[in-house]
């Protein structure tokens, strides 16, 4: 390794439209190794835009990124992932009905001679993977659709880090999963972080980010409105960051004077989110 | 109630709630346990109803009609884990061997020509399907109903321009139809029963079938793309090429089945084979294949053929009115795919 490392992942001043619509605007991140970078916006922040490009599904039209201290523009996310960098798609990617030994080696199927598939290795190693990153799976060979939520989004992280990846893109990882699911998959999070790899977490949930990540890009709009190290903001900044807190605060003080009920029930909503942990 | 409380005290180390799986549930969770069940019932049923069922004779008919259907089942399962349809399977049969019968009369050449121009021509016909299917993005279901009523209507007015008849001349005195007869429309004797060489064919066919979807790459991609194509493109699996090969293997075995046809009677109607598609999705479905993809299984195929075959004599070795049957297999359908409903939920059912 080099003395000065370059950032894994670097963007600066990106920017990206569509047609006259401006997606995004000047955006800057930095991932290290053994670093998570959680993305936090509201729908229609710019989010989806930003992973688009890190993983090579769009180009951007402005700004600079570099992979390793390398300029890079990618033509498609097979040329991210040969530089190790691998996307995790809400929707998993994954055939429901599959074992969860195939889903593991689906595309990149080990084999011995022609087309035999090495069913042994690929079902041993799927265990050991999983086992590495605290998944306890006694089957591989059930069919992945009757795992739960966060055990699905585990094996599919497990999967790209297996096949090399040393970014991993998490597009909201928690957000379809219940408090304990979110839980497993945060765990996770940690656990790729200690193996060494760079983390690009999205997610709306400020509670979900804080605990796991080491900066914070707040998006609006399309625009960077905050770019922290964790010592530098703390949990309940950052939910006031987020569009939610401050604007369902508003929200709740014009419902005031119309209905008290949703009033009072907004406000407790907004203490809540404030307040409580994940 | 106290009871159940107290037990979660005692660190059960459970990794969430994964995994309570009994054999018996596992064995359940088999595609081709429902047709399985299904053929020991109708075996059990027609040996007691039907005084002749179980003789060895009654047994080689019945092996006969479960081949003839059971061949073309194999990659029609096939194709249904691969997630589609192909409804000119049917038709596909009777133009595969017009073309051999027609090409070899007409041009007075070796049959074996015929054959193998049949052959190249009835990929041909795959490869269509499958290149429509995957260029037009339209439902397979409509793209093969497009091309069956193409090819039923093409099999009457091609046959009919060329040999003036909605039949073809015999060509049983051509040079190569024995030895061709020999290939794919003998009778064998084994264990002292008259086997038809289809049923050889049939079962070698399922074997590389299933060889090829549980223990190959190929295979692999073939549950993927039945099960979800937008996954499966996305971890890198050609999902077009996997389907037109798929649309290619209903192809060729139509094109086996054509020559059978043709060499076991030496002469072809040309409006035959019109229907047989729903007869080789039912034996798919019987033998557990989802009409949605991604699940399935060759052998369950094949059983699904056997129960088809079964019905087919056994109404007659009963002695019941043979006009019954397609109302049975009719009811068996939907009985079966119930059943494998059910029990595919009993098995996987988690949350």
């Amino acid at each position: 390794m080099s003395e000065t490392r370059a950032p894994l992942v670097r963007l600066a001043g990106v920017g990206k439209h569509y047609g006259n619509i401006i997606a995004l605007q000047d955006v800057s991140l930095e991932v290290s190794a053994g670093e998570v970078v959680c993305v936090l916006g509201d729908n229609g922040a710019g989010k989806s835009t930003l992973i688009k490009i890190v993983s090579g599904l769009h180009r951007h039209d402005s700004g600079t990124y570099e992979v390793s201290g390398e300029e890079v523009r990618f033509g498609s996310p097979r040329d991210a992932l040969d530089r190790g960098i691998a996307t995790v798609y809400q929707d998993l990617a994954v055939v429901p009905l599959m074992p969860v030994w195939r889903n593991f080696f689906l595309g990149s199927e080990r084999r011995r001679g022609i087309g035999r598939l090495d069913i042994d290795f690929m079902r041993r190693t799927t265990k050991s993977e999983l086992l590495e990153m605290g998944i306890d799976l006694r089957d591989v060979d059930q069919p992945i659709g009757t795992l739960s939520g966060g055990e699905r989004q585990c094996v599919a992280i497990a999967r790209a880090v297996h096949f090399g990846a040393k970014v991993l893109i998490l597009d909201e990882p928690t957000a379809a999963l219940g408090v304990k699911q979110a839980g497993v998959v945060l765990r996770y999070i940690v656990r790729a972080r200690e193996r060494g790899l760079g983390v690009i977490f999205i997610t709306h949930n400020p509670h979900h980010a804080y605990p796991v990540g080491d900066r914070f890009l707040l998006l609006k709009r399309g625009r960077g409105i905050g770019y922290h190290r964790k010592d530098e903001v703390t949990r309940e900044e950052l939910t006031a960051l987020m569009a939610g807190g401050a604007e369902l605060e508003q929200l709740a003080h014009e419902l005031e004077g119309i209905e008290s009920g949703a009033a009072e029930e907004l406000s407790a909503e907004v203490k809540r989110l404030g307040l409580t942990d994940a | 109630m106290n009871q159940t409380v107290a037990q979660p005290a005692q660190p059960v180390k459970l990794d969430e709630r994964v995994t309570r799986k009994s054999p018996l549930r596992r064995l359940l969770g088999r595609p081709e346990i429902g047709a399985l069940i299904g053929a020991l019932a109708l075996f059990v049923f027609f040996g007691l109803t039907a005084d002749t069922f179980l003789t060895a004779n009654a047994f080689s008919t019945i092996l006969y009609a479960s081949s003839t259907f059971g061949i073309m089942a194999v990659s029609v399962s096939l194709l249904m884990i691969g997630g589609e349809f192909d409804l000119s399977a049917g038709v596909m049969v009777t133009t595969s061997a017009l073309v051999a019968s027609m090409f070899s009369y007409q041009f007075s050449l070796n049959i074996w020509v015929g054959v193998a121009v049949s052959l190249a021509v009835t990929l041909a016909l795959g490869f269509v399907n499958g290149l429509l299917y995957v260029k037009t993005g339209l439902p397979s279901f409509i793209v093969t109903l497009g091309t069956f009523f193409m090819l039923a209507g093409a099999n009457l007015g091609v046959t009919k321009a060329i040999s003036d008849n909605v039949a073809t001349p015999s060509i049983s005195d051509m040079s190569g139809f024995s030895a061709a007869k020999q290939v794919f429309a003998s009778d064998l004797t084994l264990f002292g029963i008259q086997v038809k060489i289809t049923v050889l064919w049939w079962l070698a066919m399922v074997a590389v079938a299933t060889w090829l979807l549980l223990r190959t790459r190929a295979g692999n991609w073939v549950f993927a793309v039945g099960g979800s194509a937008p996954s499966a493109r996305a971890v890198g699996v050609p999902v077009a090429k996997t389907k037109i090969a798929l649309f290619m293997g209903v192809a060729f075995t139509a094109w086996f089945s054509g020559m059978h046809l043709l060499f076991a009677f030496d002469s072809v109607q040309s409006g035959e084979g019109v229907g047989n598609e729903f007869f080789y999705i039912i034996c798919a479905v019987i033998g557990g294949c989802l009409l949605t993809g991604g699940y399935g299984s060759a052998i369950g195929a094949a059983i699904g053929a056997f129960i088809f075959g079964m019905t087919n004599k056994g109404i007659v070795y009963a002695e019941w009115n043979p006009d019954w049957f397609k109302f049975f297999l009719g009811a068996m359908l939907l009985i079966a795919t119930v059943v494998n409903l059910v029990v595919r939920r009993r098995a996987e059912v988690s949350e």
